[in-house]
């Protein structure tokens, strides 16, 4: 397999020739930051968060997606990249009811650790506040589709790693939303295996495993990747 | 079918040709205006004349000038009659005899004809759109008939990159470029995808085409698909055109009846065959990706690029999609020489393009000049400027992604590069004239709703962005907005720009930055002043 | 203690028998489906013509659509939901839908659908409660050159005021 040398913030790398731009920093130590992806499902390059600058391009890449050439040079952290993803996590935070003190992911979540990291510390932008729905049907789990921001994490370990297919989005724009089955309660699905995976792909607190307080609802997401490498390459690496 | 079959049709059609020829425009405007009434009764009134040997009332497409429907022509006269009643059926009748007829009419050397040039809307108006036969009497199918036996596939990709031209969906790439990327993509399976998911508001140059012509897109979409190497082929049509629609299916059908579909094309290896897709409502499908998807059977949200269609398309296989006027421009390209065509239009903008004129002017309709034409010779001189003297304003390009140009700017010679210079594109063709009495602030936020209610969700900055910019402009309009609104107003517009996922989303922000280019006093004037001065700054934690 | 064992789910072949049975809108429909082969990107063109069967798309239809396209119903809710052209909600006995594209819009579509709204109390993507009028606005029907125009009943009507709009709508809903 070709390796290619690339230039990522300043450093020299190497990395397999079909890596993307986030793999190959990530091998290399450098974080780029994400919410849509996972490891163990494929990139739909949807948060806009991994957008780096690559040196001859004048658009923003998603590194989640993008591969790797000979010689590339990729700025994955720049004042007006870090103005950018704040701007993203902004309009986040303004889309749906995000309110930490009340939330059950409070310190395990990807949303508010990013907000943390990149210093978005107050949003600017009028609150939409809409009025969505907790579905509690389901024995073990609930969705509060209030805290869900919409990766779509759910949906890709639901088809592709369990293949039950039971969540999707509906609707469009910002009027989306994750449904279970024929948008029916999740309780009422009849494809539903209570596998939890979805609970465990889910960023925020938008999924959760019902009766797990704050502290207990610590998700180890290195079983997704776990469960592919074991089915794909046969390979069990705990 | 072999070339001689063409001919034997050609010959026929001509030699059946009545002396008298009354065309009567069926495309969509005229006919919700009640032009099917209007050929009925033209119909009745020849054979109670007894003129059935004489004279033929011949259904076409678009005969261009659609704010003056129903139109009916009258050939070899060259009679323009307007706002056609099916009750002027009879003075129609009497005016062929040599009679006074007072009825209405348009000019046909006015300057809205005179100074089109049609390459794509050729047929368009003249013939008889549901007649395979006719479109063979006017050369129909001869380009793909010496595509196929005398030119191999990297001629033909070679003659569209000497012809110059440029997809004109609206970005304006290269189409030989794309033919040839996709010719070279390796892989056994390759399709074709005619895009006439025709979504900006204002354009319905598309919907025209393939109601008035619609054999001039087939045929342009069989010798792409020989030029690349593919054997099938889509048409996704929004399902607002059912008349589109059955035509392209009735001529499908005709195609594939005398073998210019199928397998075996005019008794040479080449197979092709053409499926309809219908849209469903959903503007995103407009984009390449997105409109995979939906071909797919799947929820229309597009996917980055690279890779892109040509290399990996539908069902991963390379594809070559392109816009319904680029696939109109092939067979005349190929019939005439690329030569021929690349002597049309500018330096870098080759040919013609087709425009939908629409809004606060005289003429509405559709027109097709010589690219480079100077806006003021389309808005004054063809459109006839505004209703009742009033001045115009703007003309908006492009519809959402596109932007404002203002009056100012008019003498721009309309070609890809002057457009998107002036913060505008080019886009499908539509061409919104707004006057005095237009709000472009208003407009701005006509446009922003229209992106955010058909943003599909998958990104966050158009999700999120177009509906936080679509508060802000409705902030401003309703006077509630500060400078400091504003400020954040452009902010986001420059951000969602650069970190959205697909077209949709990059080029949202592209009404309010052309409105506020050139009105920004529009805008000011509906600011308030800030109630308190700005917030010290609080240090941070 | 004796083990019960939950009884098997009637197959859904079983299930859906007492559709095709009672209803023959569904046996048209397995045709079309039929037509293409059952091909799972067919879905889109088997929802078009669910839709025009039945007039909406209810939950058994889709449910119908997901079993013999087999694919998960949740895939069919989702498209079906994307694409506005599709409704999971009945509609009234007529349609009244107002172009909202540029040219309209510039020419006062906006005030035919304030006019509508105001005269029957609904908003764009509602039935009147008595079910004789359902209001739909469209994005560019492209009628440009007639604009503005509305489409009353599936027929595109040139050059429409809010004065003609309700003299049309008048027909239809009580006063």
């Amino acid at each position: 397999m070709a390796a290619k040398t690339l230039i990522i913030d300043g450093k020299q790398v190497s990395a397999e020739n079909h890596t993307t731009i986030l793999q190959a920093a990530t091998d290399n130590g450098i974080a780029i930051p994400t919410l849509c992806h996972l490891e163990g499902v494929y990139d739909v390059g949807a948060c806009r968060l991994c957008i780096v600058e690559v040196k001859g391009t004048a658009k923003l890449l998603p590194a989640c997606t993008t591969r790797i050439y000979e010689g590339m040079e990729v700025t994955t952290d720049s004042e007006r990249l870090r103005k950018y993803r704040r701007m993203t996590l902004e309009l986040l935070f303004a889309e749906r009811n995000h309110i930490c003190a009340v939330c059950v992911a409070n310190g395990h979540c990807e949303l508010q650790a990013l907000a943390y990291g990149l210093g978005m510390d107050h949003v600017r932008y009028d609150y939409c506040n809409p009025a969505w729905a907790v579905d509690a049907s389901h024995r073990f789990m609930g969705m509060d589709h209030n805290r869900c921001i919409l990766c779509t994490r759910c949906v890709r370990v639901c088809w592709h790693i369990e293949g039950a297919g039971t969540k999707n989005v509906a609707g469009r724009g910002t009027k989306s939303r994750i449904i279970s089955d024929l948008n029916e309660p999740w309780g009422d699905s009849t494809t539903c295996t209570s596998c939890g995976k979805c609970v465990l792909a889910c960023p925020t607190g938008a999924l959760f495993h019902k009766g797990d307080t704050a502290g207990e609802s610590v998700r180890d997401r290195s079983k997704l990747g776990f469960i592919v490498n074991a089915r794909e390459k046969q390979q069990w690496t705990v | 079918m072999t070339l001689n079959d063409l001919q034997q049709t050609k010959d026929a059609e001509l030699a059946a040709r009545k002396r008298i020829v009354l065309r009567c425009c069926l495309a969509a405007s005229c006919s919700s205006s009640g032009s099917k009434g209007v050929k009925e009764r033209l119909e009745k009134a020849v054979s109670e004349a007894g003129l059935q040997g004489e004279v033929e009332v011949r259904g076409v497409g678009c005969m261009k000038l659609c704010c003056e429907g129903p139109l009916v022509a009258a050939d070899p006269a060259n009679t323009l009659y307007v706002k056609v009643t099916p009750d002027n059926a009879a003075a129609i009748i009497a005016a062929l005899r040599g009679g006074k007829c007072t009825l209405p009419q348009a000019d046909p050397g006015s300057p809205f004809f005179a100074l089109q040039e049609a390459i794509v809307l050729a047929n368009c108006g003249v013939i008889d759109p549901e007649r395979i036969e006719a479109y063979i009497a006017a050369d129909g199918y001869l380009a793909l008939h010496e595509v196929l036996a005398e030119m191999a596939p990297k001629e033909v990709v070679d003659a569209i990159v000497k012809s110059g031209l440029r997809g004109r969906g609206g970005a304006g790439f290269p189409t030989g470029l794309k033919w040839g990327t996709v010719a070279k993509s390796p892989g056994a399976k390759k399709y074709i995808i005619c895009n006439a998911d025709e979504g900006d508001p204002g354009a319905f140059m598309d919907r025209s085409v393939l109601e008035s012509d619609p054999h001039l897109v087939l045929e342009g979409m069989a010798i792409a698909a020989y030029a690349v190497g593919a054997d099938q082929g889509f048409i996704y049509v929004r399902a607002e055109y059912p008349l589109a629609i059955s035509r392209l299916q009735n001529a499908i059908r005709q195609a594939k009846r005398v073998g210019l579909l199928g397998s075996g094309i005019f008794e040479s290896p080449f197979n092709f065959n053409v499926d309809i897709r219908i849209g469903a409502g959903a503007f995103v499908c407009g984009e390449e990706t997105a409109l995979m998807a939906s071909v797919e059977g799947k929820r229309g949200t597009p996917r980055p690029r690279p890779p892109f269609p040509a290399e990996r398309g539908l069902w991963d296989c390379p594809t070559l999609i392109n816009n319904v006027e680029t696939f109109a421009n092939v067979a005349p390209i190929l019939r005439r020489g690329a030569d021929w065509f690349a002597g049309i239009g500018t330096e870098k903008s080759k040919g013609t393009k087709v425009f939908a004129l629409a809004g606060k002017i005289r003429n509405t309709g559709l027109i097709e000049v010589p690219m480079g034409t100077p806006l003021r010779r389309i808005v004054e001189q063809m459109g006839g400027g505004a209703p009742a003297g009033g001045a115009i304003k703007a003309v908006q390009t492009g519809g959402p992604s596109g932007g404002c140009i203002p009056a100012p700017h008019l003498d721009t010679p309309v070609d890809y590069e002057s457009l998107t210079k002036l913060g505008s594109i080019m886009g499908s063709g539509g061409m919104i004239v707004m006057d005095e009495t237009t709000r472009m602030v208003d407009v701005a936020r006509f446009f922003m709703e229209f992106c955010m209610d058909e943003s599909c969700g998958k990104c966050i900055p158009c999700r999120a962005g177009t509906v936080q910019m679509h508060q802000l402009l409705e902030k401003i309009l309703a006077r509630r907005a500060t400078a400091r609104d504003l400020a954040k107003l452009e902010e986001l517009c420059d951000m969602v720009r650069n970190t959205s996922l697909c077209g949709l989303g990059q080029t949202a922000p592209n009404p309010v930055l052309s409105t506020l280019r050139f009105f920004r006093n529009e805008y000011e004037e509906l600011l308030q002043p800030e109630l308190h001065a700005a917030p010290p700054l609080t240090a941070k934690a | 203690m004796t083990t019960v064992l939950a009884p098997p789910k009637p197959q859904a072949a079983v299930r859906f028998a007492s559709l095709l049975a009672g209803d023959k809108r569904y046996k048209i429909l397995e045709a079309h489906i039929k037509k293409f082969q059952h091909r799972q990107d067919a879905l889109i063109e088997v929802l078009h013509k669910a839709q025009e069967l039945f007039g909406y798309l209810e939950d058994d239809v889709l449910r119908y659509t997901a079993w013999q396209l087999k694919l998960p119903a949740s895939r069919v809710y989702g498209v079906a939901t994307f694409y506005h052209f599709f409704t999971l909600k009945p509609q009234g006995e007529h349609t009244c839908v107002v172009c909202l594209g540029t040219a309209c819009y510039v020419k006062g579509a906006n005030k035919i659908l304030a006019a509508v709204e105001g005269r029957t109390h609904i908003r764009p993507g509602e039935t009147t409660p008595d079910n004789k009028l359902s209001l739909l606005t469209a994005r560019c029907i492209g009628a440009c050159g007639i604009a503005p125009a509305v489409v009353y009943d599936g027929t595109v009507t040139p050059r429409q005021t809010a004065e003609t709009t309700l003299a049309q709508i008048n027909q239809w809903v009580a006063p």
